[in-house]
């Protein structure tokens, strides 16, 4: 496991007007790793992508992106560092193949003409890489997909850019029992193949299959990030409700908020002694 | 290598051998999904060329078949732009009078002012980017629903094209250029050059498609489903040609009357280019996103404002266009050039094509196909003896029944998952 994380964030803050939605919060993604962001409605899970994706600035804070400050002003520059979000809503065109929704606003051209052979055989590298073997041809319509293969795609669509941080905001919100497994599985071998992953997911049973960490919010305070094999369900539960669990999260004596196995900032309180 | 998190290379693509059977099965299923295309238009004028043949043998003379090219034609250019707006889930009421309004420009500067026919082409032209632009700025960027917009159009043009022919005058169009477009043949030589050029670029870019995707791994169609597309091609283009050079003249002795209209290699040049733009450009594939769903466009990066504005200024350019041929067709522009049936054709011929009005599903071959029946039932009906009001009602019933196959594949998609 790298020592550094790929993604490290310091103290955002963050208000729409007189509402402050992010406060002092630390998260840190590693590659190699699938990171499950988890809070309640309204913790701040979305604003926190939001910030990371460049959709919205922050008011203070820091990023660190592999080692080196970085800053993110719109989606292109955290599309430049290799940061990609797969929105709940997929945004995929129902009208176009899979080959087209993958290059969507990113075409390969030769000369003016679409370079069609390319494209597809590019799509057919990265879902082969990903070992997706469920679609039937590349040039189907993604209306004739499935809910999980659909999500296959937007997930192909984001990996095909050498990028090396995913986001995937609620992936299995919307799918079957089997089809959540086969997310499930494809968000793990993301991150064995040595991107960081970033889950938001309200569903426990899905963060404690495929995560390495936890990071839990509660109204906009970063209680904990936490390896998942420290952690129990209940915690982690009570963390998202309550924003503490015996010695994790907001009042947390500061040597236990940290879960010592890589210094890394764990809580508010832990943040706050810096 | 595309990206770092490829680590195994898996085969490019599976490539089953293709074969007949199993094109003819994928096409079946999808008809059956719902993705019909221009199957219906294609009965349509089977049946109805069927119906009109045996009640009138008049109708299937050379002299109508060409009559019938030249009727269609400015409906079809102007849905050729149509397809465009519906393309995006919009409408574009104003198309008809838009035509007008570039019609009477063109009359005015080629007859009032005396300019050469160029220099009203172009303007007519200009005149139709100018009222795509207006229309589009106020979809895209005020925010105004296209079909009250165009609405607006559709009114104020009308008044425009009074004011351009000072109230109601007609202007005629004598220029010999202008009027030889829907007027005059191409030499029955030129027919045949034209159409073995056209069959040869198709077979050729074809192959080539066909060749270039083989070397890389890729699924192909077979080569036989590909041979008998270039086939079809060269037959349809050849019995055309060969029917428009049989002479059409009454008596030969006056004039001579054969050769392939004019306005036909403009309608094909028009419907290649398009096509092309459509199905080969970066520009034609965002149009089919933002249609699909503008919000996955817009989150791809595409510019969703700059396409809306787009296709409305195509649409009034090809509405120019149509405008055009109409004017050269009737030898003047009047004050009705453009209204009455004009937009509600060209709709009903993208519609009748296989275009659908709820956006992201078209091509610029429904234009033609649609237009071909809209024209075969005015031609036909006419040939019966049927009064306008007759004539009216069946087109309204084609266009609902069209509209309705519209609806109902879609449903069946919804249904099936495939489109």
């Amino acid at each position: 496991m790298p020592a550094t994380p790929l993604l490290e964030l310091r103290g955002i803050d963050k208000s729409f007007g007189p509402v402050q939605v992010l406060r002092d919060v630390a998260f840190a993604a590693h590659a190699g790793e699938v990171t499950a962001l988890v809070g309640d409605n309204g913790a701040g899970k979305s604003t926190l992508v939001k910030c990371i994706s460049g959709i919205h600035p922050t008011d203070a804070g820091e990023f660190v992106f592999d080692g080196r400050p970085a800053t993110i002003h719109s989606p292109r520059d955290a599309a430049a560092l290799g940061i990609e979000v797969v929105y709940q809503d997929l945004a995929l065109c129902d009208n176009l193949d899979i080959v087209q929704n993958m290059f969507l606003g990113r075409e390969k051209l030769n000369g003016i003409v679409l370079d069609e052979p390319t494209m597809e055989q590019m799509a057919a590298e990265t879902l082969a890489g990903l070992s997706v073997r469920t679609v039937k041809s590349l040039r189907q319509h993604v209306s004739s997909l499935s809910g999980g293969q659909r999500q296959t795609v937007a997930i192909a669509k984001a990996v095909l850019w050498n990028s090396r941080l995913v986001v995937l905001d609620e992936p299995t919100a919307a799918l079957g029992v089997a089809q959540t497994a086969q997310v499930l599985e494809l968000v793990r071998r993301l991150a064995d193949n040595g991107l960081a992953v970033v889950l938001i997911s309200h569903n426990m049973n899905d963060v404690f299959a495929v995560s390495d960490r936890i990071a839990a919010l509660y109204l906009g305070q970063m209680v904990a990030q936490v390896k998942t094999t420290d952690i129990t369900h209940a915690q982690v539960v009570e963390l998202i409700t309550a924003g503490r669990s015996g010695g994790l999260g907001l009042t947390a004596e500061p040597g236990q908020g940290r879960n010592g196995t890589d210094g890394q900032p764990a809580g508010k309180t832990a943040g706050g002694d810096r | 290598m595309t990206t770092t998190a490829v680590q195994q290379q898996g085969p490019a693509a599976v490539t089953p051998a293709p074969t007949i059977a199993g094109h003819a099965r994928n096409y079946w299923s999808r008809v059956r999904g719902g993705d019909i295309g221009g199957l219906p238009a294609v009965l349509g004028l089977i049946v109805l060329c069927t119906i009109f043949s045996i009640a009138r043998p008049s109708f299937l003379t050379a002299g109508n078949f060409a009559n019938l090219l030249t009727q269609g034609a400015a409906t079809t250019l102007i849905a050729m732009g149509l397809i465009f707006v519906l393309l995006l889930g919009e409408i574009d009421l104003s198309a008809g009078f838009a035509s007008g309004v570039c019609a009477a420009v063109l009359a005015n500067v080629v007859t009032v002012l005396g300019f050469p026919w160029y220099v009203a082409v172009l303007a007519a032209v200009v005149t139709g980017v100018v009222i795509g632009t207006v229309l589009g700025f106020l979809v895209a960027k005020i925010g105004i629903p296209s079909f009250v917009v165009t609405l607006a159009g559709f009114l104020a043009f009308q008044g425009i094209a009074l004011m351009l022919m000072e109230e109601g005058k007609n202007i005629a169009v004598r220029d010999e250029v202008l009027v030889a477009i829907a007027n005059r043949n191409l030499t029955p030589l030129l027919g045949w050059l034209l159409a073995l050029v056209a069959v040869v670029g198709y077979g050729v870019t074809q192959l080539l498609r066909q060749r270039n995707r083989a070397a890389r791994g890729l699924v192909t169609d077979p080569i036989a489903v590909v041979l008998a597309r270039i086939g079809g091609l060269a037959l349809i283009l050849g019995v055309a040609v060969f029917i428009l050079n049989l002479e059409r003249s009454r008596n030969v002795l006056i004039t001579s009357l054969k050769g392939v209209p004019i306005v036909v290699p403009i309608v094909a040049v028009l419907l290649v280019i398009w096509t092309f733009v459509l199905q080969r450009t970066r520009y034609g594939r965002h149009v089919y996103a933002v249609g699909g769903n503008r919000e996955a466009a817009r989150r791809a990066g595409i510019d969703v404002d700059r396409i809306r504005i787009s296709v409305f200024v195509i649409c009034s350019s090809m509405a120019a266009v149509g405008g055009i041929v109409a004017a050269s067709r009737a030898n003047s522009v009047d004050p009705n050039t453009g209204g009455s049936s004009v937009l509600l054709y060209a709709v009903g011929a993208a519609v009748i094509g296989g275009t659908s009005l709820f956006g992201g599903k078209g091509r610029m071959l429904d234009a033609v196909l649609g237009g071909a029946v809209i024209a075969v039932i005015d031609n036909g009906m006419g040939l019966m003896g049927y009064s306008s009001g007759v004539k009216y009602v069946l087109t309204g019933v084609v266009l609902l029944l069209a509209a309705s196959v519209d609806a109902f594949s879609r449903r069946r998609s919804a249904a099936t998952g495939t489109r």
